[in-house]
């Protein structure tokens, strides 16, 4: 038997068995403290897996980046250089230019995304087959990105004018004497860079959509009743009742593809790898660390991303806590 | 005057419901035919994959898939015979296996016990704890990627499935633990109170009442951190890495093979359909759950 087999599964039945006996075991342990202390120390026994694997893998690291952004290319003796890496990323034309596409991904995937999911969402909800409709858009969402990629591909297949276009998009505007266009070759107006976000709508647009259907169904249908009886067009119901309601909805869907629309990588790497101006800060990030091996660099770029995200993690801590504190 | 509008009232109301009426026939007529628009226009590249995956490779690259509805018909299922055999996908599909069933149990387990701890004990500092976590949420993995790779590279686990077991579990927790915090929170608290009367411990408490009253949120955890391992390509791209193709899940391995050049292309259509079938089982059979599980997951509205 394949020993991976074995391992995985020693894993699978161990890891388990082990945490259940620790949890009886530290109850054990306590039993032998007086009750006072025993209230102190069993929730940081029940805890500390848990923010073992956190510290390990997500604080203790983010930290040791933060310090090797500030250090040379040199892996094994990595020498002080300030703020270099920094002065690179906000000079150097490639960085800027990956810079300004997750702009364009921020704005335009975020937008759209929502958009089009807040469409679909008070669509779907007057057709008799709504289910379906829904498990359609939201489908995209199961598979992974290169997945996704691969069925983009054969969308956006190219090949030169007067031969057969076997690529669908191409072969439709070429039906109507267009094209054919490179939609993956061409860094002109960054037009690769939009059909890299088109792709990301159509996997995303299911996300918006669920959560935002799930917010419709929850407004009191007698408040847009009343509206109509009040001879409010249906428009004017949307505009003046549901979206208002709709949103704080709208604010967490929209943070959550920001985010996305930041940490952009399979698509971008799969797809183009960044050539023809699609380059993103993520994908410039692994091009740093495997390419040219500068872990300096590296470390400036993922310290980046993360000052980006840090305004959206603040707003979702003072969001939680205003939850909290209300019920 | 007041009357005076409540006795025109019905007679406007009479008529623009008249003319709603008519109107409304043909509006609903339209905002079918968009619905059915926006479904095709979902459903068109997938299926466009699934038809050129069945196709022969001597037509690919030369008709469109939409020539395959007009005689002659060319399907065939060699496509998905060469993509066990050639391009390594029947390995790559087990290898996703390996790495995702280990990559789900492990922090569904380590989350469980935090969830708990967070609900029902009560500790100094619990809250701000708690706000960590919900901090964590987002923070980007590329932070993490140097140091954690330079450590398995010391401790020669690059390559292996453990490192990405082991960094999967971290990087799924915050979620994990949020999730099922926010389950179990919710629970009533007159359940547990009165277990603790009956002199039942915490031990009882969570693997009698709050595991099972929780089922329904571990199922969606279940399948949101498999999904996500499943999907990965990252964490493995960079854990694993290309200098270990043996052990590369079908993410990295099918992302190789749409950039090399090489004479597999025709086989991406196929490797892709193998790749999504897990997902996509999971999704139909389970979709009550994935969607509660994002309805849920996000910070709620």
């Amino acid at each position: 038997m394949d020993a991976r087999l074995v391992a995985a599964m020693e894993v699978v039945i161990g890891v388990p068995v082990v945490l259940v006996g620790y949890i009886w075991g530290s109850e054990w342990l306590v039993a032998v403290l007086s009750a006072r202390w025993r209230r102190v120390v069993r929730p940081w026994l029940w805890l500390a897996p848990a923010l073992g694997f956190l510290g390990f893998f997500l604080i203790y690291p983010t930290v040791l980046t933060v310090i090797r952004s500030l250090q040379g290319k040199d892996s094994l003796h990595p020498k002080f250089v300030g703020l270099t890496n920094y002065r690179w990323f906000f000079t150097n034309s490639d960085a800027l230019g990956a810079l300004l596409n997750n702009v364009l991904w921020l704005v335009f995937f975020t937008g759209f995304t929502v958009g089009m999911g807040l469409l679909v969402a008070v669509l779907v909800d007057r057709v008799r087959f709504e289910s379906l409709a829904k498990s359609i858009i939201f489908l995209p969402l199961a598979i992974s990105m290169v997945a996704a990629s691969v069925i983009w591909k054969f969308m956006y297949d190219y090949k030169p004018a007067g031969t057969a276009q076997t690529g669908t998009l191409n072969a439709l505007i070429g039906s109507v004497g267009l094209g054919p266009v490179g939609w993956l070759q061409s860094p002109g107006f960054r037009l690769s860079t939009f059909a890299l976000i088109a792709v990301m709508v159509w996997m995303w647009t299911g996300f918006a959509m669920v959560i935002i259907s799930a917010a419709l169904k929850g407004i009191d249908p007698g408040l847009l009743e009343a509206a109509r009886m009040d001879g409010a067009n249906e428009w004017e119901v949307f505009r003046k009742i549901t979206l208002p309601l709709l949103g704080p909805t709208l604010t967490v869907v929209s943070t959550t593809m920001v985010i996305t629309s930041l940490k952009t990588f399979d698509i971008v790497y799969t797809l183009t790898n960044g050539n023809y101006s699609t380059d993103v800060v993520a994908n410039l990030m692994v091009k740093e660390m495997f390419t040219f091996g500068d872990f300096g660099r590296a470390s400036a770029v993922a310290v980046i991303l993360l000052l980006a995200i840090l305004p959206i993690m603040g707003f979702n801590i003072r969001k939680f806590r205003s939850q909290e504190s209300m019920s | 005057m007041s009357t005076l509008v409540k006795q025109q009232a019905p007679a406007a109301a009479a008529t623009k419901a008249l003319s709603r009426r008519s109107s409304s026939r043909r509006g609903r007529f339209v905002l079918n035919l968009v619905v059915v628009a926006l479904m095709i226009i979902w459903a068109v590249p997938t299926v466009g994959l699934l038809i050129s995956s069945l196709r022969p490779q001597s037509v690919l690259s030369s008709s469109g898939w939409w020539t395959a509805f007009a005689p002659p018909y060319h399907f065939t299922m060699a496509n998905y015979r060469d993509v066990f055999h050639q391009a390594g996908i029947g390995q790559a599909f087990v290898n996703s296996l390996l790495i995702a069933v280990p990559a789900t149990v492990i922090p569904l387990f380590v989350a469980a016990f935090a969830a708990y701890a967070f609900s029902w004990m009560t500790f100094p500092g619990r809250d701000l704890l708690f706000v960590v976590v919900v901090g964590l949420l987002v923070v980007p993995l590329q932070t993490t990627l140097i140091p954690i790779l330079k450590l398995f590279a010391d401790w020669g686990l690059t390559g292996q499935f453990l490192a990405v077991w082991l960094a999967h579990t971290g990087y799924g927790l915050p979620f994990a633990v949020y999730l099922l915090r926010n389950f179990m929170g919710s629970l009533p608290r007159a359940v547990f109170e009165s277990a603790a009367i009956d002199g039942a411990n915490h031990v009882t408490s969570f693997f009698r009442l709050a595991v099972p009253m929780s089922l329904p949120a571990f199922a969606a955890l279940a399948i949101f951190q498999f999904l996500f391992v499943w999907n990965d390509l990252l964490v493995s791209l960079i854990y694993i890495g290309l200098a270990n193709p043996d052990n590369l899940p079908m993410t990295a391995t099918i992302a190789n093979l749409v950039n090399s050049l090489g004479g597999g292309w025709y086989l991406l259509g196929a490797a892709a359909f193998v790749s999504m079938a897990l997902p996509l089982a999971l999704f139909f059979g389970l979709q009550r759950y994935f969607v509660r599980g994002i309805v849920g997951g996000a910070v709620k509205g």
